[in-house]
């Protein structure tokens, strides 16, 4: 069952509502069911798509669009090296040749205990601290391959629990708008009065769009 | 006098200062040197093109909106800064911009981008459809580089996979223009057809198990600029320079699109749409688009038919038609005209129901003539202040008392759909059963059978539909919705709207290809005579001499199938003329085989009024004949020539006689390549109805039987690719009331009215009015005609396990 559990529902309607249009709320949504499983399943497509009000297909090709939003099992820790130019320069192909041998499988692949899964990465927009990796989207600097055996020791340990959350979490803050702040479902062009964050906002604001 | 002439002699007459404002709309900009003026908002590729420049394109599209996705149009704009490279489908004309379509560099651009589309284009030209009429092929060769620099190996895909069970998909040869998921998603509503990935691996995709079942697919395969979308009635069957082709009009159903017909050895093999602004737009709905085949196929019947001991044999004309003849003439002698009744006359052309018109009632003196077959509103509506298509799709205010559109007359669902997605109009439905237009609707109201009156006043009395009724112009689009409920009904809330909204339009909405243009050429019961109930009343009680059926088949169209049978066993005598031998037809004496659309030339009128012409692109199936020309040998043999001896002197004969069609002649439709509207035909009697609500029995379902879109009508039943896609009957009942009802989603369940029961399944759906049942209508597995009664106000029923 890989469609939206009841909490995450209750939650999708709550992120729904703070948008003009619910289909706005698809990436949100996708998020949130790649937390929910660590990848998204077809079931959680369908399913986003009624909540929205979109075609399967629409979701679909927004999803696989974003490189973020993965449609395999993914391991608990995604680790991206990033094989761009400064890195590339600095020891990157050193670094994945120690952790495909770590890890023991190639990049692009999960480990058999579902505990990581290697990848190559593009830029990621921290070349002065070359070569660097990011797990689940969190950034490893300057890491030599020494570095990157004991990383994997010590997420494997648990020790980095506290730091790196599963992949697919997005914050482990949730954001919550209350219902008198969100925009809600009228469309800008449908409105008929002033955007709730201007009408209660400072008067700066005063002039109303009409 | 020529334009230049005009405005010397004015300028001569008026003083200076009379002269008229200059035109807001207009815009002057300069095109490859020459001053052109353009309209305010218009985009720099459509300005050029009403100027005689045709900028290369692959994704823009006229009728949906610009993306800018393939940069074939690129052009040299300069707005005061120099010339700038510009995609010529996204910018919009600015006062004095300078365009210049075919520059230096405009041209290295053309062939960059089309060095670049074609990296990775398979260039399987010689096996691909498309070869011969393909933008990607003209415009390489008209503005490409004429060589590669690519070396690379190109992407590779399976192919072509299936994303529906019309269309097939190539990714290779697709651009990615966006042509197609665009015409899915803005136009059709259907969106499910996607890009997915990115970059290098962007394709066209649909959802795993969820196809692309669009009643509109085959507009994609026409407008997609490369083969990737093929359809497959037309796969692999023809080379584009091997089709013959003529223009059109499709008269599957009354919206009258206009078509191309192509045929290659006297073999229809394709229709293709054409824009025809008030009409269609260049969209087909599947139907019409694909049931060619059923023409082409094998069980038509090749000639006429008569009676032995042996049960119907092939026969000669002459045989044929004078023992119709004879039948008719017997039946004369044994109770009169008054005896005879002629139904149909809606599927074939103006001229063919003209031609009959005048055999039924002049030649043969019977008034009991009727095209509608107790399947619509009476022709009484036809009187009323009749909308076009357009006044429709620009009403502030669209009133749907009517089928759902997307089932009934799909190209007419597009049209309302575009306006209501382009924000020109509002949408007010009353509906037994929620459908098509349903979550366009501004304010749906899902009525129960016998509460349809009642709905509609209530919904007048509030204000707030009042007030947006006030708002502007209103189009009420009008037709039966309902085959389980009187047509009372319906005109009575058509004339409680009228009251309240005594300059509102209506369109109506009649079903069959030709149905309007019958019943306006006379097809409709003279003074005293029988409307299509009656007579097959008076057949069923034996007081019917002769039946002639016209392209009908009272057994498939007819709402109460148990009349219908009646009626066939207990007419005297049966003339059927048909395309092919239907079940109603099997009853007859005589069957004369007709010649079917494609097969004959002429005109039609589509629910509008608007006159068309129709074409001849092969030869009649075997011997078979058009109607006029049958009714045209007949007369004769009856003694009473109607002297018709082309179909142009049917048409003009037409233009003559009858006031509505003055002026519409072969020449005129000629000049006029969007049709003539047929002015609204006086004489026609006026609608009065009324109809009383019934309560209904706690215990008892109320029936609501309405047509999909494929069903056994046999334009798709004889056509394989469509075929299949007609759904066995079930059952529909909202989910809340299944309990209630005791039964389970998926078994088999009896349904019994008073008239009669059939097992059938049930299914659970949401969109049902609570209360009631929805059967769709002339459907394989369970035939929902055997519950109607024609003769009561509404159908309540009990559904029983088994
Ligand atoms: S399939 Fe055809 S219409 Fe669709 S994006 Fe590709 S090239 Fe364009
Ligand atoms: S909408 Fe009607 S007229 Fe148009 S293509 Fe379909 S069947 Fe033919
Ligand atoms: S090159 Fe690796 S972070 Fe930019
Ligand atoms: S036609 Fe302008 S970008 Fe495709």
């Amino acid at each position: 069952m890989s469609r939206l559990t009841d909490a995450n529902i209750k939650l999708a309607k709550e992120i729904i509502g703070r948008y003009p249009r619910a289909r706005s709320a698809i990436i949100p949504l996708l998020h949130l069911a790649q937390e929910q499983h660590g990848h998204i399943t077809n079931a959680a497509i369908a399913h986003i798509g009624e909540l929205v009000g979109a075609t399967s297909a629409e979701v679909l090709g927004t999803c696989t669009f974003y490189e973020m939003f993965k449609m395999e099992p993914v391991g608990k820790y995604l680790v991206n090296i990033c094989g761009t130019m400064s890195c590339a320069l600095l020891g990157s192909d050193e670094l994945m040749h120690r952790a495909e041998h770590t890890l023991g499988i190639k990049a692009g692949s999960t480990t058999a205990d579902g505990l990581f899964t290697l990848e190559h990465a593009e830029c990621q927009a921290a070349c002065t601290e070359a070569p660097c990796l990011q797990v689940n989207y969190r950034h490893r600097y300057r890491v030599t391959p020494d570095q990157l055996d004991a990383l994997i020791v010590d997420l494997r340990a648990g020790n980095l629990d506290g730091e790196i959350p599963p992949h697919g979490t997005v914050a482990r803050v949730r954001q919550h708008i209350p219902a008198g702040r969100a925009v809600g479902a009228v469309a800008p062009e449908d409105a008929t009065d002033p955007p709730v964050w201007l009408s209660t906002g400072p008067s700066i604001n005063a002039k109303t769009p009409k | 006098m020529t334009l230049s002439d005009t405005a010397t002699e004015s300028a001569a007459e008026s003083p200076a200062d009379d002269a008229p404002p200059p035109d807001p709309n207009a815009v002057s900009v300069t095109l490859n040197g020459t001053t052109i003026i353009a309209r305010k908002g218009e985009l720099v590729i459509a300005a050029a093109e009403r100027h005689g420049e045709y900028i290369p394109r692959f994704c823009y599209h006229d009728r949906m909106n610009p993306v800018g996705m393939c940069r074939m149009c690129l052009v040299e704009v300069d707005s005061g800064r120099g010339p700038q490279i510009t995609v010529s489908c996204m910018v919009t004309v600015a006062p004095d911009m300078k365009i210049d379509t075919e520059s230096a560099t405009v041209k290295r651009m053309q062939e960059g981008v089309l060095e670049l589309l074609l990296a990775n284009h398979p260039l399987d030209c010689p096996v691909c459809d498309k070869g011969g009429e393909c933008p990607l092929q003209d415009q390489t060769l008209a503005y490409g580089p004429g060589e590669s620099r690519f070396v690379e190996e190109k992407r590779h895909y399976e192919k072509p996979v299936p994303i529906s069970d019309l269309v097939f998909l190539d990714r290779e040869r697709c651009i990615l223009c966006d042509r197609c998921t665009r015409f899915a998603d803005e136009v059709a509503g259907d969106a499910m057809i996607q890009f997915t990935s990115r970059g290098n691996n962007t394709q066209i995709a649909t959802f795993p198990n969820e196809p692309f079942s669009s009643y509109f697919s085959g507009n994609t395969v026409q407008i997609c600029p490369v083969g990737a979308l093929t359809a497959q009635p037309y796969r692999f069957k023809a080379r584009p320079w091997d089709l013959e082709q003529t223009e059109s009009t499709c008269t599957t159903c009354a919206v009258g699109c206009r078509t191309v017909v192509q045929s290659s050895r006297n073999e229809l093999l394709r229709y293709q749409g054409v824009d025809s602004d008030p009409v269609n737009w260049g969209w087909l709905c599947d139907r019409g688009r694909f049931n060619f085949e059923a023409i082409n196929s094998d069980s038509r019947l090749a000639e006429p038919l008569v009676r032995t001991a042996d049960g119907l044999v092939p026969t000669s004309w002459n045989a044929a038609l004078s023992a119709a003849a004879t039948l008719i003439t017997d039946a004369l002698a044994a109770g009169g005209a008054e005896r005879i009744g002629v139904l149909g006359g809606a599927r074939g052309t103006n001229e063919d129901a003209f031609a009959w018109a005048r055999l039924a009632h002049d030649v043969i003196g019977s008034p009991n003539v009727y095209a509608q077959l107790g399947d619509g509103l009476p022709a009484g509506v036809l009187g009323l202040n009749r909308a076009t298509i357009d006044d429709v799709a620009s009403a502030t205010t669209i009133v749907l008392l009517a089928p759902d559109l997307k089932e009934e007359l799909p190209v007419l669902y597009l049209r309302v759909r575009d306006a209501v997605q382009n924000k020109r109009s509002k949408v007010i439905e009353f509906t037994p059963k929620p459908g098509g237009l349903t979550g366009q609707a501004w304010r749906s109201f899902g009525y129960e059978p016998g509460t349809q009156v009642g709905t509609v006043q209530q919904a007048l009395a509030d204000p707030v539909i009042a007030a947006q009724l006030a708002k502007g112009t209103v189009a009420i689009v009008a037709g039966r919705a309902n085959l389980a409920e009187t047509t009372a009904a319906t005109v009575q809330a058509l004339q409680a709207l009228l009251a309240a909204l005594p300059d509102a339009k209506v369109l109506p909405a009649f079903r069959r290809g030709n149905v309007v243009g019958a019943l306006q050429l006379g097809m409709r019961p003279r003074p005293g005579g029988l409307d299509s109930r009656s007579t097959l009343m008076a057949a069923a009680d034996g007081k019917i001499e002769c039946l002639i059926l016209v392209g009908c088949d009272p057994l498939a169209d007819f709402p109460d199938t148990d009349l219908a049978r009646r009626a066939l066993a207990g007419a005297r005598r049966i003339v059927a003329v048909d395309t092919f031998l239907t079940e109603s037809s099997k009853h007859a004496h005589v069957v004369l085989a007709a010649a079917a659309y494609g097969e004959k030339s002429g005109t039609t009128t589509n629910l509008e009024g608007r006159v068309t012409t129709v074409s001849q692109q092969v030869t009649p199936h075997g011997t078979s004949r058009p109607d006029w020309m049958i009714a045209t040998a007949l007369s004769k043999l009856l003694g009473s020539d109607l002297g018709f001896t082309s179909v142009g002197e049917v048409t003009s004969a037409a233009a003559r006689t009858v006031a509505t069609y003055a002026g519409i002649t072969t020449e005129a439709l000629a000049q006029s390549p969007d049709g003539i509207v047929a002015e609204v035909p006086a004489g026609i009697d006026p609608i009065n109805a009324v109809s009383s609500a019934v309560g209904r029995n706690s215990y008892d379902f109320r029936l609501v039987a309405s047509r999909k879109l494929y069903d056994q009508a046999v334009g798709t039943a004889m056509s394989p690719s469509l075929a299949h896609l007609a759904v066995a009957a079930t059952a529909h009942v909202h989910p809340l009331d299944i309990e209630r009802a005791g039964v389970h989603v998926g078994s088999d369940v009896k349904l019994s009215s008073p008239k009669g029961s059939i097992i059938i399944r049930v299914e659970a759906d949401e969109t049902v009015v609570r209360g009631t049942v929805w059967v769709p209508f002339n459907q394989a597995g369970a035939n929902v005609g055997e519950l109607i009664d024609c003769t009561a106000v509404v159908t309540d029923l009990r559904i029983e396990n088994l």
